[in-house]
Parts: structure tokens; C-alpha cells; sequence
């Protein structure tokens, strides 16, 4: 259902440029979305699309050659694209919190993982004795379904298997009890029952804590899945938002609709052809001057061509980029 | 409905080429050493595969699902040869393809070829696509330059490649593309047996789809055989005829696919099944969680492989002795102590 509750994260006209040798590429180009507390969010679309330069944005961890080139996001009333780093350090690790796909670059090798949560506790709670946060942190690993989380508290990240490790930085995360989690491709690195282990922990927490999730992928199952709203991604855009449900049921944009249609699921028949979007994504440094969709969309008309369209809003509360409506 | 018709098609010719067994794997095993101390004597073994057998009928898809490590890829490298068995025989077409000798074993790599999951890292990055694809011919010595590169722009208009490419670099392209040369490559020498190993898994969705259809078309129009190696389960499903599903090196089940979707019979497949996220959100399913990670290949436990793990587990029995694959149902095998 959709929320009707305020905005924790609203994003407006956010555009994250990169300039390379080759010329800028409008990695994210305008694009609006909200988040309300306890609510999730799925960010959907394919490589390079822009989907985790977006949540590289909202944290403010773009690096050089790239920069938040217009927009605001505002985070419970403060404007992050205004934010100094110092007051960044603050929210991130504090009330904001991010894991990433792959858990291995994102751990230091050279200290237990146990460590490491137990400093990502005292980091959200200065006032904690370094046993009470060794306690918390034991606690929080055996929360996420560590077996003999005390033992483990002495392992180092090698020793672990990618799915420990993933939980390992859910309990990072979640040990600081943020406001916001930004999950970027969580379970992307990870088996299926691994995936099914660590979707189920995500739900359990959020329910515990009430964290807002920006969850970022490209599987349509996981979305399915995990969200309330989606927003739909294409090119450095946004083409689609919509609660999960009437996405599912009926998508408006045609890339969306091509998207549902190519993924073979269990209930497709054997040998039946999948749908096909024909052609490749856009080059970002020689984009279509209408809609970027265009060359491969089966509906374009003439003035998609020619006219870039924006996000409107249509019936049911849903948005949708698109001359088609 | 066209694809209706190709299914009809394709299971009359099926049942034509019914009991004309291309591939057999028989008792198949690949170990790998683990080397210590100061002489690098041999202390352990990794058993990535460890004695799987099945068979594969001509104009079959046989898909093989299971998770990382579980020794799919192995199987794959192993049957064609690229990877030396540790035991076990594998009879193709008759021939008993580990007692082949240097001429014969080339002559066979013509019937047998294989696609690659990485579209990145398989093409040498410094040699033109239609050498890429062309290289096969070469080393087969087949037809003169002006033939060899008549084939090759043949082959790659077949996967959906523009003959002028030919002349570009591996890196002018997109992964899809990619995937396509690959794919030429393989079916240059126009092979009987084609192992796919993950081949759509490093794909966006989009692309993924039209990989998928391409494979479907080109076993149509030249009568191949696949191998498919994957970690979808929907993917498998969707091109396989009959499915394997591995767990620590060894088969827990095999079946015709939709009966291995509709009536999982092994614990593991029923949770890998339900593990699946379906992309629809009014699917409110009950999971199977499996507890912990998968054990070591090193180390496998001993009787069923799955006992630490399987949340039917029903005592002593499958903690002592390993379950043989046993045919249940026609033509659906399950190695599992409940049945």
C-alpha cells in the first residue's frame, strides 16, 4: 500500500554528472523520488542506468570526476546536497546507513568483524563502555543468524562465507538503528537460498526497527518481493513510479512493460519465445534527443523522437514519463 | 500461436529421436588436490564432483542447476575434456571420450563445443571477431582462407551478428554482443554437443531474454544438443527438457522440468524452488529458509550431504548412509532417505 505518511527522503531534480575525457555523462539527469519512514522503496532498472549513482548521491559519496550538479534531497528537513562533509559524517553511520553488493571490498580485512560492528556501535552511541558495546555487538550478530556469534565476533571477513558477510554488514547497519538504509544489490553476489536467508532477515528488521529502505536492484523478484513503491529506471532517468502492486498488475511505461514480459519465470511455458526489448541501452554521452527510450520502444510516435518527456502524474497516484499518456 | 507450434514441433521430435542416447556420463568424479607442507604432498581433496551419472539424448537440453561450488561447472569442463576426470567414463556418441587419443580427441572437440558465462574475460582482446570466431576452422584445417572466412560471416549472420564486424575488436561491443561471438565461436564447426556454461548469467534482463530466444532457435535449426549450466531455476526451466539439480558434487535429483517445478521431491529442491523470487508482489508464498551456509567440498558430511542442513531430516539414516538416486516416479530420480 502506498503510505500516506511524510517524507523521510525526498529527492527533487537530482542530477549527478560525470566529467571524463570523453565529455560529461549525465549519469542521473532529474530525477524525483520520496521516502517515507518505514517505508521501502525499490529502485529498479539495468547496468548503468544509474540506480547506484543515485544512492551514491543521497550519501554523498560521489567521487571525482563526478558531482551532485543540481537537485535537493532532503533528509528530515535538511537539504544533503547543501550538507559540509563533517555534517555528512554525522548522518551517515548515524541516521543513515548503507550496504553494498559486494561484502567483501566493503569490510576491513584487518579487523574482526566483531570489531568492526562494535565500532559502528560506539560511533552511534558515544556514552557506551567498550564491554556494553562489545555485548551489543555480539548481540546484534547473533540477531542476523550468526551461529556462535561470541566466537565469531574474533573472525576476520576472509574467514566467512559472502553470505555471513552480508549479514555481517546488516548488522553493522542495523546496530546504529538509522532512519534510512540504502541496500544496493544486497543479495546480488549471493546464492538463491543464501538470497532467500538474507531477504527474510531485511523484512524481520525493518518490522523491529521501522528503517526506511532505498533497496536498489535489478531483479524484479526481489522488488516483487520487498517494496511498497517503485521507481523504474532507465538511462539516467526515472520512467515509472508506482506502488508494487499496480506495477505489477499494470505497467504503464514501455520499457517497464518490456521488462516484465523478457523474464522467464517458473509459470512460463517451455520454448515459448521471450519477449525481447530489441537494441542496446543508450550511450550517456550520445543520448536521443527526445525520449531516451525511443529507439527501442515498439509504441514511439513522432514527437518521442524529438520532445524529452517528464515525469507526470497519472491516475492512482502513479507517475509515469511517457507521450503515451 | 507460433511458439506453440515450436513446442508441438519440438516434442514430436523428441519422441523421434527417443532412445538415441548422445551423452553418458557414467560414475563421473574430479577431485582436486590441496598441496601442503614442505613437499607438497597432497593433504586433502577438494571433490567438486564426486560420481554423477546421467545421459543426454540427442536433440535434448539437459539443464544442471545448483549453487556455487556445488561442481556444475566442473561437470561441464570435465565431459568435453578440458578438465581431466579422476574417475568415471563419459561415452559420447559411442566413443569413450576419456581413452581418446590427440588425433581422435580433436576430431571430437568438432561435436563438442562449449559457450563460456563471462563474455568479458573468454575473447582475447587483441584479435578481430572474425579471427575470434574463425580460430576453430584453423586449427581443424577446414576449407581455404576464402571458405574460412565465408563460414565465419555465415555463422555470425546466424547468431544476429553483422558480417562487417568481423574486422572489430571484442571490446566494440556490448556483453550481449559478447555473448553472440561466443556463441559463433562454439557453433562455427558446427558442433553436435554445445555445453552452455551459465551463458546468460552476466546479462541484463533484456539482453538475457534475447540470448535466450537465440539458443532456442539456433538448437531448432541445426539439431543441437545442450548442456545447460545455470543458477536461474527459471531460466533452466525455461530451455531444459529434463533438469539435474547438484548439491555438494553430487545429483540429488533429476526429472522432466516441469515435474521437478510442479512436485519437487528432494528437501534442497523444494527450497531452492521456493527460493526463487517471483516477480509478482500478490505472491505471498511460503518460504523455505534453509539454515546456514553450504559445507565444505573438502569436508562433505558424511551420508546425505544435505543432513545438516535439510529441514526434514529424519534421523540416524541419513547421517550414515549416502541416498542413491532411484527412479520414483517415471523418469524422476531423487537420492533421498524419505522416499
Amino acid at each position: 500500500m502506498v503510505s500516506r505518511k511524510q517524507a523521510l527522503l525526498e529527492v527533487k531534480g537530482l542530477k549527478t554528472h560525470f566529467f571524463t575525457e570523453d565529455g560529461i555523462v549525465p549519469a542521473v539527469d532529474g530525477v524525483d523520488f520520496s521516502v517515507a519512514a518505514g517505508e521501502t522503496l525499490g529502485i529498479v532498472g539495468e547496468s548503468g542506468c544509474g540506480k547506484s549513482v543515485t544512492a551514491l548521491s543521497v550519501m554523498r559519496l560521489i567521487a571525482s570526476p563526478g558531482r551532485v550538479v543540481a537537485g535537493s534531497i532532503l533528509f528530515e528537513g535538511r537539504d544533503l546536497a547543501q550538507s559540509s562533509q563533517e555534517e555528512m559524517c554525522d548522518l551517515r553511520g548515524n541516521r543513515m546507513a548503507m550496504i553494498f553488493q559486494e561484502p567483501m571490498t566493503s569490510l576491513n580485512p584487518v579487523y574482526t568483524v566483531g570489531e568492526q560492528i562494535r565500532e559502528a556501535v560506539q560511533t552511534h552511541d558515544r556514552q557506551i563502555s567498550d564491554g556494553a558495546a562489545r555485548v551489543r555487538a555480539v548481540e546484534m550478530l547473533r540477531m542476523v543468524g550468526i551461529p556462535l556469534p561470541e566466537e565469531r565476533y574474533r573472525a576476520f571477513p576472509h574467514e566467512m562465507s559472502g553470505g555471513m558477510r552480508q549479514r555481517v554488514m546488516i548488522a553493522m547497519a542495523l546496530s546504529l538503528a538509522p532512519a534510512l538504509l540504502i541496500a544496493d544489490e544486497p543479495t546480488t553476489a549471493l546464492d538463491v537460498t543464501i538470497q532467500a536467508q538474507i531477504l527474510e532477515l531485511m523484512k524481520d528488521l525493518r518490522e523491529r526497527v521501522q528503517t526506511a529502505v532505498m533497496l536498489i536492484t535489478h531483479d524484479l523478484g526481489v522488488v516483487a518481493d520487498m517494496a511498497d513503491k517503485v521507481a523504474v529506471m532507465y538511462a539516467g532517468e526515472i520512467v515509472e513510479n508506482a506502488d508494487v502492486y499496480s506495477l505489477f498488475r499494470e505497467p504503464l511505461h514501455p520499457y517497464t512493460q518490456g521488462l516484465l514480459a523478457s523474464i522467464p519465470t517458473l509459470a512460463s511455458t517451455r520454448n515459448q519465445r521471450l519477449n525481447v526489448i530489441h537494441g542496446t541501452v543508450p550511450n550517456l554521452l550520445r543520448l536521443p534527443p527526445g525520449c531516451r527510450f525511443a529507439p527501442r520502444c515498439p509504441k514511439a510516435m513522432d514527437i518521442c523522437r524529438q520532445v524529452r518527456p517528464t515525469l507526470r502524474d497519472v491516475d492512482g497516484g502513479r507517475q509515469v514519463s511517457c507521450w503515451l499518456y | 500461436m507460433n511458439s506453440e507450434q515450436s513446442t508441438v514441433s519440438r516434442d514430436a521430435k523428441a519422441v523421434a529421436s527417443n532412445g538415441k542416447v548422445l551423452l553418458s556420463v557414467r560414475d563421473l568424479k574430479k577431485y582436486y588436490p590441496i598441496r601442503g607442507g614442505l613437499l607438497r604432498r597432497t593433504v586433502a581433496q577438494v571433490k567438486a564432483v564426486d560420481d554423477v551419472s546421467f545421459e543426454i539424448k540427442a536433440g535434448e537440453t539437459f539443464g544442471l542447476v545448483g549453487e556455487s561450488g556445488c561442481g556444475k561447472t566442473t561437470i561441464g569442463r570435465t565431459i568435453i575434456h578440458l578438465l581431466t576426470a579422476t574417475a568415471g567414463q563419459v561415452l559420447f556418441d559411442g566413443q569413450d571420450v576419456f581413452k581418446l587419443g590427440g588425433g581422435e580427441l580433436k576430431r571430437l572437440r568438432r561435436d563438442m563445443q562449449i559457450i563460456f558465462q563471462d563474455p568479458y574475460g573468454s575473447l582475447d582482446p587483441r584479435m578481430p571477431v572474425g579471427e575470434i570466431v574463425g580460430e576453430g576452422l584453423r586449427i581443424h584445417n577446414i576449407g581455404d582462407p576464402k571458405k574460412r572466412e565465408e563460414m565465419v560471416r555465415e555463422t555470425m549472420s546466424l547468431v544476429g551478428l553483422r558480417g562487417q564486424y568481423a574486422r572489430r575488436y571484442p571490446h566494440e561491443f556490448s556483453g550481449g554482443q559478447r555473448q553472440r561471438i561466443g556463441i559463433a565461436r562454439a557453433l562455427v564447426l558446427r558442433p553436435k554437443f554445445v555445453v552452455c556454461d551459465e551463458p546468460v548469467s552476466a546479462l541484463d534482463v533484456s539482453i538475457q531474454s534475447q540470448v535466450l530466444n537465440l539458443l532456442t532457435e539456433l538448437r531448432e535449426e541445426l539439431g543441437l544438443t545442450y548442456l545447460f549450466i545455470a543458477h536461474n531455476l527459471a531460466v533452466v526451466k525455461y530451455i531444459s527438457d529434463r533438469i539435474g539439480v547438484m548439491y555438494l558434487g553430487r545429483l540429488a535429483e533429476t526429472s522432466v522440468s516441469e515435474r521437478l517445478y510442479e512436485h519437487p521431491m528432494h528437501p534442497y529442491t523444494q527450497a531452492l524452488v521456493s527460493a526463487i523470487p517471483i516477480p509478482d508482489p500478490t505472491m505471498r508464498r511460503q518460504r523455505i529458509v534453509l539454515k546456514g551456509d553450504v559445507p565444505s567440498p573438502v569436508n562433505p558430511p558424511s551420508g546425505c550431504r544435505f543432513h545438516t542442513r535439510c529441514p526434514q531430516y529424519i534421523g540416524d539414516v541419513c547421517k550414515m548412509v549416502e541416498p542413491q538416486l532411484v527412479e520414483k516416479e517415471p523418469g524422476h530420480f531423487v537420492a533421498c532417505h524419505l522416499y
